[in-house]
Parts: C-alpha cells; structure tokens; sequence
C-alpha cells in the first residue's frame, strides 16, 4: 500500500549549545494517520514538535511538513497545521462562537466561511445552545470537544495534540477517540504526543524517543509482539532511557541552556 | 483495628456547585488507598478537607482518631500533603527547600533521613540547583520528600503523577509502595484508570459523588457482563458497523480495539456476515477481561449522576451512538 508522505523527517538534528537535544531523527508520518510521538520527560519530543511546527528552525537535516520546508517555509507550514493541547486551547472569557471566529480568522479564514462552517460545526457536535456562552461555564468534557474542532476548523493537513483526553471522564474520552477517528478517516493526519501509554494504545503508529533519538516506531500491536509485553507502557519503561544516563543528559541540557519540563 | 480516615455524609458546595454529595467511606491504616476520577470529579475539594484546609458543609471527617474541625493543629503535624501543582520554592535550592520544610514541623532532615533516603538519594547529586529548574519526575521526588520529612502517619497526595512519563510514574508508585513498611497510610489520586491497579483499594469517583469502592481486581470483576474486543485495520468504520448491527448493545473505542457487548451475553457470529457485507473482512472478535475502565464506564451509565452526564453530553449524538445505546439499555 502507498500511501502520501505528509511528515518527512530526515537526519534531524537540534543542538542548543553542547547539547544534542534532537540527535540524527529520520521517521515518515503518512495521511490520514494517527502518530503517537512517546518519550521520557526531557527526550526531546518539545524540540521536534517545535521543529515540526516551524517554531524552531533545525541544526541540519531536512524536514518538510504538509510539502513545505521547515527551514525555508516556516510560515507555509504554520498555516496548514492545527494544535490542541489539554492544559490551554481555547479562550475562557470568550464564548465558543468568538472563539471559533477569533480562530478562524488567525488562519485568513474569510468571514462567511467561518460563518458557514460554524453552523455546520455547532449543528454536528449539537451545540447550538452552547454558542453564545462563555467558555468557562462549559463543562470540561465540551470545552475538549470544542477545543478539538476549533483544532481542525481551518481544515489543515495535520493537527498536534498534546494529551488530547488526559483528565477527562472515560464516556468523554471515548467519545473524543471517535473524533479524532473521524477526523484521521477525512484525511487529516493526528500527531498525538502524550505521556499516558493507554492513549498510546489507541494509535496506529507509535515512536518512542529516548536521549534524543528514536529508538522504537511500529504499531503498538507489532511493539507489544517484538518487546514481549502485555502493553505499550511495558514497552516504554523497558526501552524508553537508562536512568543514570538521562540525569547526566540533563545536566548537559542545563548548560545548553534549555529549561526541563 | 482502627481507621486512618472515617469519612460519613460529607458534603462540600461552593456557589451553585455540589462539589461534594454525601461522600462516606474508610481507610485503614497502612493502606495505600485511591480515589479514582476525572478532572472535575471533587477529589481535590476531598483532600483539602481530609488536610483541614477547608471545612465541610456538612457531615463528619475523623483523620487519625481527630475531628477534622476541632482537632485542625493536632492534625496538621501528622499530615503530609503533597498538592496537585507544584507547590515548593521555585527559587529555593533542592536542599533548601527540604530544610525548610523539616524546620517547619520542628524536626531536621537528618532525624528523619531514613524514611526519604530511598527517594532523595535520586535527587541528591543535584541537591545545589533550584527546584524551579528541576524536570518533572525530580520535581515530583522532591516534594514527596518534603512532604515526609516530619514523618507523618498519614501522606495525602493529590495527583501526584499528573504530567510524569510512564518510568518516573512507575518508580514513584514503587516508593509509594516501600512507605507502607513505615507504616504510613497514603491517599492518593489519579485521573488515569490504570493507576487503580497499583492501590490497595480504591474508590471510583464522579460529580461529586462515589461510584464503588474496592479492592481494584474487584472493581474491575464488578463488570456485570460478557466484554468482547473486536480488531481491524480501520477502526473507525469498525465502529460504526458494529452499531449498526442489531445483536450489539454496545460498542465503544478501547485502545487497539473496540470493546463491545452482544444482546444476552452471546456472542453471535453472524455480525461477520453483516461487517463482510459493508466491506469489512478482516474483524477478529475474542472474548476480553474487562478493565477499571471498562467498569467505570458501567457505573457511570448506571449510576444516577449519569444522567445529568449525559444530559451535558447530549451533545454528542453527531460524533456517535453511546447516548442512543444507553436509552435501549435502559428499554430492555
């Protein structure tokens, strides 16, 4: 099966300083995909998200993202991808039409086609009653809904999540994975980065990164099969770092001046 | 023998929120005891009472044989808290921090080394930086180790592992697990379902209210019916086939596959024919062991805070079927 390349990572490397906090990366992210990127605190996913999302330029290597050159068209790039995360997505003093509009309008979105769209967005996720009220009044399992839709409003190629269903009840959660299903099945390509192996499990792919390089990318199914576990958080405490060495790393990354998280 | 924390009708509303309805239940000593639950559930509401940090509306908490209200300074010295943001001296040295958190409680670090040394010494080579500048597993140490060094009898832990890769989050729950040999009880919680198997027991909580409480391998064999996984390459077609299948009472996405339930508990083979017919040849269903998750699912469908779940969530007849599964549970 061919399939289009929409990430294409090659040789990626990011040093701040000394430190190599992306050390020689090379992975494919195909269309209509649903990526988990998994790694340890301090790995080095941060970075490459960044560099994926023309926020950081790389070091060397080549990158290009939904056909455009990390280095040389950052801003094309920044246009044809969405993001979401779960701590901060959508404004709390604002109401969900605003939030929609101030959104699609970020993207160069003309106004009657964020009209349009917002109707057909409020009718489909039956929220129309929810539109004219303020984001902080709405319940927490909504405001991820929402904030998931806003994500994709402008259509882009690819959209980020970064914990996409950590702390939300599990109906909700169940009902945000068919979303995220529906949305990969359209064509867009989902780029999960999550610290939580069960949101992992519901990838097709996942690539595990340690001390700044990939040191697994399969289907959970084929990780579980080859590391001979039960699950794929059995894999990651078995692959993901050797904790005497991810201390020195982070000394290094320290005098590189980099901020841990 | 006697309990660490008595709770009974406890009862907590802040404006028009019920935070907390009637919340009752027990720990017993040396336990590690766990509140399972979403963002939003009450449990950080729960553990600021059981700390005396904030008073109940109604009901009574007894916290190591003390009323929670009258027995508030007693209390605090036996009490280590450890709150779901990170709350120590960001500009504060590792070891600074500790020491002014054993000055405070009257005590010393060296007193009470033994009891932190399984933990600190993983932090200890950089006992000279500022906490602020520490990661997340060597921010989380630290505060455990901050929290125990008055030695407390009783360790509160509010989410402890939230925002912490999957190995840091495996070798804390291992500390965790070593403290009851000091004969500490420990509460904790966690929005992560899997964590539930690394408790004692644990309580499902929801709204405000307590769904279960349980042994965790009880919970999860609370599980009132037959759970089947069904696998294949697209599973978002899988899922709507499935429910469009007359003989399938349930069918929602869990991890690599979808968990399903068949009318009766019988697993009737001819869904094959129905998914072939709408192109999908290569489903594989198995029987499966339900999960916490699985059950908390259960539960929340069953219970009566359900309803104004769903009632919020009634919204999502668009993205799929779970509200429509629901009402022809409720029919049958």
């Amino acid at each position: 099966m061919t399939r289009n390349t929409v990430i294409l990572v090659k040789n990626l490397v990011k040093k701040f300083g000394n430190f190599t906090a992306n050390d020689n990366l090379s992975f494919e992210v195909y269309e209509g995909e649903i990526f988990g990127f998994l790694g340890a605190n301090g790995a080095g996913k941060t970075t490459t998200i960044r560099i994926l999302s023309g926020l950081s330029e790389p070091t060397s290597g080549e990158v290009t993202v939904a056909g455009f050159n990390a280095k040389k068209q950052p801003e094309k790039i920044k246009k044809n991808i969405g993001y979401m995360c779960q701590k901060f997505s959508l404004y709390e003093d604002l109401t969900a039409k605003e939030n929609i509009m101030l959104y699609g309008g970020i993207y160069g979105m003309s106004k009657a086609l964020i009209k349009e769209r917002t109707d057909v967005l409020l009718d489909k996720l039956n929220f129309r009653e929810y539109g004219d009220r303020l984001i902080s009044s709405l319940p927490l399992g909504l405001k991820q809904k929402l904030a998931f839709s806003v994500a994709v409003f402008h259509e882009p190629r690819i959209v980020f999540l970064d914990e996409p269903t950590g702390g939300v009840d599990p109906i909700t959660r169940r009902q945000f994975w068919e979303m995220i299903y529906e949305t990969a099945a359209n064509g867009i390509t989902v780029f999960v980065t999550t610290h939580y192996m069960d949101e992992a499990e519901y990838c097709d792919r996942v690539s595990i990164m340690s001390e700044g390089r990939i040191v697994a990318l399969d289907t959970p199914a084929e990780l579980k099969r080859q590391y001979n576990a039960s699950s794929v958080e059995e894999v990651f405490v078995k692959i993901a770092r050797p904790p005497s060495l991810s201390s020195l790393r982070s000394e290094q990354a320290l005098k590189g001046g980099l901020n841990l998280v | 023998m006697e309990k660490a924390v008595e709770s009974s009708g406890i009862c907590k509303i802040f404006g028009d929120t019920e935070a907390l309805k009637d919340i009752s239940f027990s720990v017993n000593e040396s336990e590690i005891f766990g509140f399972i639950g979403p963002d939003g559930a009450g449990k950080t509401t729960l553990f600021r009472i059981i700390t005396t940090l904030l008073l109940p509306d109604k009901g009574e908490m007894k916290v190591l044989g003390l009323d929670c209200i009258k027995g508030f300074k007693e209390l605090r010295t036996k009490i280590g808290y450890m709150a779901g943001r990170f709350s120590l001296y960001q500009d504060l040295s590792v070891e600074e921090n500790l020491n002014f958190y054993a000055t405070v409680f009257g005590t010393t670090v060296k007193e009470n080394y033994d009891l932190i040394s399984d933990i600190y010494s993983h932090i200890e080579p950089f006992k000279k930086r500022l906490a602020g500048r520490l990661s997340g597993g060597m921010k989380q140490k630290l505060a455990l180790s901050c929290a125990l060094i008055h030695k407390p009898r009783l360790l509160v832990l509010d989410e402890p592992t939230t925002g912490v890769d999957a190995v840091s989050r495996s070798e804390f729950w291992e500390m965790l697990k070593k403290l009851r040999q000091h004969n500490i009880t420990i509460i904790v919680s966690t929005p992560y379902m899997d964590e539930a198997m690394r408790c004692d027991r644990v309580a499902l909580i929801q709204e405000g209210r307590i769904l279960s409480i349980d042994q965790p391998e009880k919970i999860r064999e609370g599980f009132s019916r037959k759970l089947f996984s069904a696998k294949a390459a697209q599973k978002y077609r899988l899922i709507n086939a499935l429910r469009t299948y007359p003989g399938i009472v349930s069918a929602y996405p869990f991890g690599d596959s979808v968990h399903i339930t068949f009318k009766d508990d019988i697993y009737d083979k001819s869904v094959h024919d129905h998914l072939k017919m709408l192109g999908l040849d290569d489903v594989i269903i198995s029987e499966t062991r339900a999960g916490i998750e699985d059950r908390f699912l259960e539960l929340m469908e069953k219970g009566s805070t359900a309803q104004s779940a769903f009632a919020k969530a009634s919204a999502d007849k668009g993205c799929n079927g779970i509200t429509v599964r629901r009402q022809e549970l409720r029919n049958d």
